[in-house]
């Protein structure tokens, strides 16, 4: 009798990012933290600065602050539930090929990403945001929320693959992902902010650009290192 | 635990008589030889310190991720100790950088900080990212995981600077002066000697700071390796937790 094919890494990758969607649905946790979380960092915005409505650079600043420290909740939480379960023992165990988890671990930091991307703009263009964007305008903001999200999401797997092994989980997650995400928010940022200005602006394509360079470099760098995040 | 017989401390000296002679010579050459700048007077002087501080920073980084990788391949903990040196030596002269990087914009714009300079704002960046490194080592106690994990982080902080520098250069206005560009500035010819001088006694500085931090560890080891065979297992000292790499010595 010949023994079972092992499963590929996308059928793999399938199989845990199923698991990690049913374990949210079922418990939701992450995703409403990240979500309430939002919510209440444009309230502290808005008295913070005094301000009831921004627009321009500081309006792309205020969003895209607060969604980059709501994805530090999502990336935090990436990994705990396998590690104090045994999870990722026991897909250690399997004779499943490391970037499955890989894949599905990033996928699964991109699509409550999304989800909440998607939630904050909408939340801000109520409570904060001055001008109003036009269809293209939210077209440009969703390809820009697609594209940075995809950059957090391969980088926070990553951090979150190296910060589970440490003590220090929460903090060295923070201190590791902030600096790392800086390139990333110097484009999304300064990208974002014709589109919400008043009288309204253009994406500029070299900022595109340098968003699908990180993406593509860090995209990179993920697949190669994630093994030997995960040997033992 | 992986062992080393390896000496670091063979070269040590000849190391530190040149980085004597070429440091002294090439700030006998900035402050004697090379002409007081015509703009900015005698303050460009800490040019000669702060550009060869920075450009061997970057270095010492660029080989921390070398290491690195050749750690991940081979496993061998000599790699992982070169590794963690040349980081650990490379934070150090990053902090020079920024001081003098600091001073240099007083003198020439009147403020410690300047936001518009593209340089100065990725090197803090860059300094914040490899500030984790000791954090990061630390956190994790088994060595052999902290070597790969610390190893990991070197390859992905190797490749984050470019990226950075490139995201920051976009973001701002230029008015680095570009010393050894194609275009704008470009140094005279006793000016680029000295500069030279400068980064080669630099460079110098940080390897026989690097040769003797791992030469230095390397016989801490011996030593105690040694007062256990004296005194027998008992004199053993419980392993302390530390970011540095240990070493094992047969």
């Amino acid at each position: 009798m010949s023994a079972p094919r092992p499963p590929s890494a996308l059928s793999a990758a399938r199989a845990v990012l199923y698991k990690e969607l049913t374990l949210e649905r079922r418990a939701p946790q992450t995703l409403t933290a990240m979500a309430l979380f939002c919510a209440s960092a444009f309230v502290i915005f808005h008295f913070a600065l005094g301000r009831d409505e921004v627009e321009g650079a500081l309006a792309s600043g205020v969003l895209w602050v607060t969604l980059t420290l709501a994805a530090l909740l999502g990336i935090g939480r990436s990994f705990v539930a396998d590690r104090e379960e045994g999870g990722l023992d026991g897909f250690l165990l399997a004779p499943a090929p490391r970037t499955a988890l890989l894949i599905a671990k990033a996928t699964t930091l991109l699509i409550f990403l999304l989800i909440v991307g998607v939630f904050a703009s909408l939340l801000f263009s109520i409570l904060l945001l001055g001008p109003t964007p036009n269809a293209a305008q939210w077209a440009s903001l969703a390809l820009l929320i697609l594209l940075a999200d995809l950059g957090i999401a391969l980088v926070g797997t990553l951090i979150a693959g190296i910060a589970i092994q440490t003590r220090a989980r929460d903090l060295i997650t923070s201190i590791l992902a902030l600096p790392l995400l800086i390139p990333l928010l110097i484009a999304v940022t300064k990208a974002s902010e014709p589109l919400l200005s008043v009288g309204g602006g253009t994406l500029a394509w070299r900022w595109l650009a340098l968003l699908g360079l990180y993406d593509l470099i860090f995209g990179l760098l993920a697949y190669a290192l994630f093994d030997y995040l995960v040997e033992d | 635990m992986p062992t080393t017989k390896s000496l670091y401390g063979r070269r040590l000296p000849g190391y530190a008589i040149a980085t004597a002679i070429v440091l002294t010579a090439s700030i006998a050459l900035a402050f004697f030889y090379a002409p007081i700048e015509a703009d900015q007077g005698f303050s460009q002087k800490i040019f000669y310190i702060h550009v060869p501080l920075a450009i061997v920073t970057l270095g010492g980084f660029v080989f921390g991720g070398i290491f690195a990788i050749q750690y991940l391949r081979s496993g061998e903990s000599r790699h992982d100790l070169r590794s963690y040196t040349a980081i650990h030596q490379g934070l150090i002269f990053c902090i020079g950088a920024l001081i003098t990087g600091c001073i240099w914009a007083k003198a020439a714009w009147g403020q410690w900080w300047v936001w518009d300079e593209p340089t100065l704002v990725s090197f803090l960046i860059v300094f914040l990212l490899y500030c984790t490194y000791q954090p990061l080592r630390f956190s994790i106690e088994d060595p052999e995981r902290q070597a790969r994990y610390a190893a990991v982080f070197a390859v992905v902080a190797g490749v984050f600077v470019p990226v950075n520098f490139i995201a920051v250069r976009l973001a701002s206005p230029l008015i680095h002066p570009r010393v050894l560009g194609s275009s704008g500035g470009s140094l005279p010819n006793d000016m680029r000697i000295a500069f030279y001088s400068a980064l080669l006694g630099i460079a110098l500085l940080f390897i026989t700071i690097c040769k003797y931090e791992m030469s230095s560890k390397h016989s801490r080891a011996q030593l105690a390796a040694l007062r256990r065979s004296i005194g027998g297992e008992r004199d053993e000292p419980a392993p302390v937790r530390s970011a540095a790499p240990r070493i094992a010595v047969k």
